[in-house]
């Protein structure tokens, strides 16, 4: 049976689109959208929270959308071992609702900023990265608001222990520098997995990075080592 | 009829032009009624005959714009945008539109409005928005008051367009002390739809359910229109309470409950309520109808207690539409509202008769004829008295060989790359989402035009918002022609063909006869150059009055051009250099004249001269050749020559790519200052493979365009002869830096 991918739309999203195009379109695997007040994930595989401003995010980012009747549906998915990835929207959801660890800021400059930026993999050993080797810098479009990734010094240690970092900031040689960390993340931190490795928070959109048209197709990458760990498609 | 409560003043004459109305217009409205309006039907009137509704003082101008196109597939003013065919099924419909007032005294929600409001129409036509751009004017960078506005109305398209969820890839910044006081927001939002999914703006049928959806009506906004119908003063800061308020959420949910209602089939029309809230939709959609139309007004979702029927018919609260529903199927279009937390509430129905009637507390509190209130109708139209102002002869005239021009080239051109009009917007494109929805192909920047695809189509859109000021105000006529031509030019050299525009005219108080000359004169050039061209206006706005206490802006008729791409995959064309060795040329007319330039302004602080030449039959062939040159693969980089002439064009084509270049210019003759700095129109650089060099010049030949090989592609220096010897990494620190400096202040 084949495999299949769901796409949670809450009230906002607006990278719902995107993100179905990318798995309908570009990787051809079998896709739906679920309506946040769905509160039934059986027969999904693999599960995706896309970008956008959930209820507007007036509050704070991710803030409201946690409350969602599908959340609880999530957090069991999750718990269960089943792969769930948030961009961007999604990570600051995934955030709220403590199925990982920490809380976003606003950008440190305090200005929206949308543009390519680089990021170095720091473990090839995870579902999401697999086809990577550590150290590979990959070229994705950030665009974000409130994107400076905060966690204490505790809970750093703590994913530095569990080897949880999934992405940094970097230039495009792959090195740390001052301008690259782009909005003052604590230690350059652009993703993040849970303790599992089976869920992923990121703030850069791997999803507008899937075709050679529209100029990088560094994001793909993520999915296909993600679909081959699955055995999706 | 008793109307009358104790709070409504008594309609007079003076009350009538306290609302911006004067006696013949009140005697009109009179003559409508057969009575005298209460105070309610009073301000109906006047918000229906502003300028900004009525269009009283410019429609008879627009009507001389050609409208008419194979592709185009409503008239101009019929709906609300216009929607042009572009192939494989889909139409696009799109429109540019200006929020200047509200801007001036309130920049972030008077700019976050603006891409509200555009939104609106383009998703009202059942069209979804895929790209949004820009066109904005401010003062000088150098006075606080200007970055404090540039700083509020960046901020508000950002928080706007970005949770919105449209990208901005596409716009244009200028910065002349001519507006001062007087922003210009114009914005700009592009959608597409297929063929048959169109919705309508139109009341009809007899006992069909009146519903008004999305936010609540509350008392921002009144009278916002007529604010936008009288100059800024000293006072404009206390119409504050005129400017609308944005939810970009609620337009997020309007957009997807609004798509998803039209998919039902149970709407008859829709129209979006922009200037004018209520008033404008239902008189609108029920003069286009034919029929009346009953609204009780006691039914519509309030956001505060005790409003009367003057306010919440003169609202401008934003995010709401009014929706024409089959008889018997409105609970489907209810249930999708409902689906989306969306208010959806009938309010009334459509009627026998002409007459639009409103209801509140149970009495009837106006009954207008509908035809009475709209453009086409009873609203007033004007022609101004014109007047050719004087200054034109003296700057027309004026020598600019007595200036005294600096000996360094190198000097100049960091000045040049420095100048706000020129210098990279990146700190303002980087605020804004350029990437969702994934289709951006060409973002703002380094490119002649915003690209994106089509999916499920080979074909893509090149749009771009154009216009000088300075050009228009120095010869209106040749600089109405030239922002068309040059909005064109843009799109050619993204590798699209032009096919239409939609526009937004903002201009000075039309009252005064300078005013009117210049604006009749440069919708007069806007029309030979999209006749020239074959790009028909399919619509627009018209913004008057935009004056500060020292006099009228430059003149600025801006241009939003739409251009189809036959082949994404392969027609697509960017700016920047290529690769080291190819070759580069100079195509076009000759670079002469220096007037109106960037140069004259940043190195003199002077702006004077005639407007550039152009040549429109020329510009038609330098256009049609360069278009057929990138489709069939014989250029890898095209640059169009605009402000500051060929010497910044070849700098941003080095600064793009991070490649230098070795050329000469001595073989377009002329003196070097106009060589380097003319605006001269229909020129552009275009690079080449050195082994197809010959092909190029085979072609061009063969074409009779007039071209000059310039250099070659290379090293890490612009070298310009003897002139310019610059490293591009020097050149891009000036470009680049410049407005993140003067914003750091």
């Amino acid at each position: 049976m084949s495999k299949k991918i769901g796409v949670i739309i809450f009230p906002g999203s607006n990278c719902d689109h995107d993100a179905y195009h990318a798995m309908k379109s570009v990787m051809g695997a079998e896709t739906e959208f679920l309506w946040h007040k769905e509160s039934d994930l059986s027969g999904i595989d693999l599960l995706l929270i896309p970008g956008g401003f959930s209820y507007g995010d007036y509050l704070r980012s991710g803030a409201i959308a946690r409350f969602s009747p599908i959340m609880n549906a999530v957090v069991d998915f999750a718990k269960k071992g089943g792969p769930v990835m948030g961009i961007c929207n999604g990570f600051q959801i995934l955030l709220e609702a403590g199925l990982l660890p920490g809380a976003m800021l606003h950008n440190e400059k305090l200005r929206f900023i949308c543009k390519d930026v680089h990021v170095r993999v720091e473990r090839s050993d995870s579902i999401f990265t697999s086809r990577l080797s550590k150290g590979d810098v990959l070229r994705l479009p950030v665009s974000h608001g409130e994107g400076n990734y905060f966690i204490d010094d505790a809970g750093l240690d703590s994913l530095k222990q569990n080897d949880q970092v999934l992405f940094r900031y970097t230039d495009a040689e792959g090195k740390i520098t001052e301008d690259s960390n782009i909005n003052g993340s604590v230690d350059s931190i652009a993703g993040i997995v849970n303790r599992q490795g089976n869920v992923l928070g990121m703030m850069p959109h791997p999803e507008r990075a899937m075709e050679k048209t529209l100029g990088s197709e560094d994001g793909k990458v993520l999915f296909e080592s993600l679909f081959s760990e699955l055995q999706i498609a | 009829m008793s109307t009358k409560t104790i709070k409504e003043p008594e309609v007079t004459l003076d009350l009538a032009i306290e609302h911006g109305l004067n006696e013949e217009e009140f005697e009109k409205i009179k003559e409508f009624l057969g009575r005298t309006p209460t105070f309610t039907e009073l301000g109906v009137y006047s918000v229906m005959w502003s300028e900004h509704c009525s269009y009283k003082n410019s429609i008879l101008e627009i009507k001389k714009l050609p409208r008419e196109g194979e592709q185009l597939l409503v008239d101009a003013g019929e709906e609300n945008a216009g929607l042009v065919d572009i192939g494989d099924g889909l139409a696009c419909a799109f429109k540019i539109e200006s929020h200047n007032h509200p801007s001036a005294v309130e920049p972030y929600q008077g700019a976050a409005t603006g891409v509200g409001g555009i939104h609106r129409d383009i998703f009202t036509m059942g069209a979804r928005p895929v790209a949004s751009l820009n066109s904005l004017r401010f003062g000088s960078m150098d006075n606080p008051r200007v970055r404090y506005l540039l700083d509020g109305v960046v901020r508000g398209i950002s928080d706007y367009g970005n949770s919105f969820g449209v990208p901005v890839v596409g716009g244009e910044i200028y910065f002349d002390e001519a507006y001062e006081g007087n922003p210009l927001v114009n914005a700009m939002s592009v959608g597409i739809v297929k063929h048959g999914e169109t919705a309508s703006a139109i009341a009809e049928g007899i006992g069909n359910p009146v519903l008004i959806v999305g936010a609540s009506t509350g008392r921002d906004g009144i009278h916002g229109a007529t604010f936008a119908s009288e100059e800024i003063s000293e006072e404009s800061e206390a119409k504050r309470p005129s400017v609308q308020v944005g939810d970009p959420f609620t337009e997020k949910l309007l957009l997807e409950a609004s798509l998803e209602a039209l998919k039902t089939g149970a709407i008859v029309g829709l129209q979006d309520m922009g200037a004018a809230g209520i008033t404008s939709s239902s008189s609108e959609m029920t003069a286009r109808g034919g029929e009346g139309m009953t609204l009780d007004l006691d039914k519509v979702p309030m956001r505060e207690k005790g409003m009367s029927a003057y306010e919440l018919l003169l609202s401008e609260s934003q995010e709401r539409m009014l929706i024409v529903a089959e008889k018997g199927r409105e609970q489907e279009i209810i249930d999708v509202f409902e689906k989306w937390d969306l208010n959806a509430v009938v309010i009334g129905e459509v009627v026998e008769g002409d007459k639009l009637t409103y209801l509140k507390d149970g009495e009837v509190k106006a009954e207008i004829p509908a035809d009475s209130l709209v453009l086409g109708g009873g609203a007033p139209q004007y022609e101004r008295e014109a007047t050719r102002p004087k200054y034109l002869d003296e700057v027309q005239n004026a020598d600019l060989s007595a200036f005294n021009h600096p000996k360094d080239h190198n000097e100049i051109l960091h000045k040049l790359l420095k100048s706000p009009n020129i210098a990279s917007k990146r700190w303002v494109h980087e605020q804004y989402d350029t990437t969702v929805r994934t289709n951006t192909v060409n973002g703002p920047g380094a490119s002649d035009s915003g690209v994106i695809r089509i999916k499920g189509s080979n074909r893509g859109l090149a749009v771009k918002t154009d216009c000088n000021g300075r050009y228009v105000y120095l010869n209106p006529r040749r600089g109405g022609q030239i922002a068309v031509a040059e909005a064109a030019r843009n799109v050619v050299c993204s590798g699209a063909k032009p096919v239409a525009i939609s526009n937004c005219l903002n201009f000075g108080n039309p009252y005064k006869p300078e005013v009117y000359w210049t604006f009749k004169e440069a919708l007069g050039g806007m029309g030979d150059a999209c006749r020239a061209l074959s790009t028909p206006v399919t619509g627009g706005n018209v913004s008057l009055y935009n004056e500060n206490p020292k006099g009228a802006i430059f003149p600025t008729p801006v241009i939003g051009m739409l251009g189809i791409v036959d082949d994404i995959e392969n027609h697509v064309m960017t700016p920047g250099f290529k690769n080291k060795h190819d070759i580069v040329y100079y195509l076009g007319a000759k670079r002469r004249g220096l007037g109106g330039s960037e140069y004259l302004k940043a190195i003199h602080n002077a702006t004077t001269g005639d407007a550039p030449e152009l040549d429109l039959d020329f510009e038609v062939t330098l256009q049609n050749v360069l278009l057929e040159a990138i489709r069939e693969g014989k250029v890898n980089a095209a640059h169009d020559i605009s402000d500051g002439g060929i010497i910044t064009t070849l700098s941003e084509m080095a600064i793009f790519s991070g490649v230098g270049a070795n050329v000469s210019v001595k073989e377009l003759n002329g003196s070097i200052y106009d060589v380097l700095y003319s605006e001269a129109q229909s020129g552009v650089v275009v690079t080449v493979p050195r082994e197809e060099a010959r092909a190029l010049e085979h072609f061009l030949d063969s074409k009779d365009l007039p071209y000059e090989e310039l250099g070659a592609v290379g090293g890490s220096r612009l070298i310009i002869d003897e002139f310019v010897d610059q490293s591009v990494v020097d050149l891009k620190e000036s470009y680049e830096s410049a407005i993140p400096k003067a914003m750091s202040q």
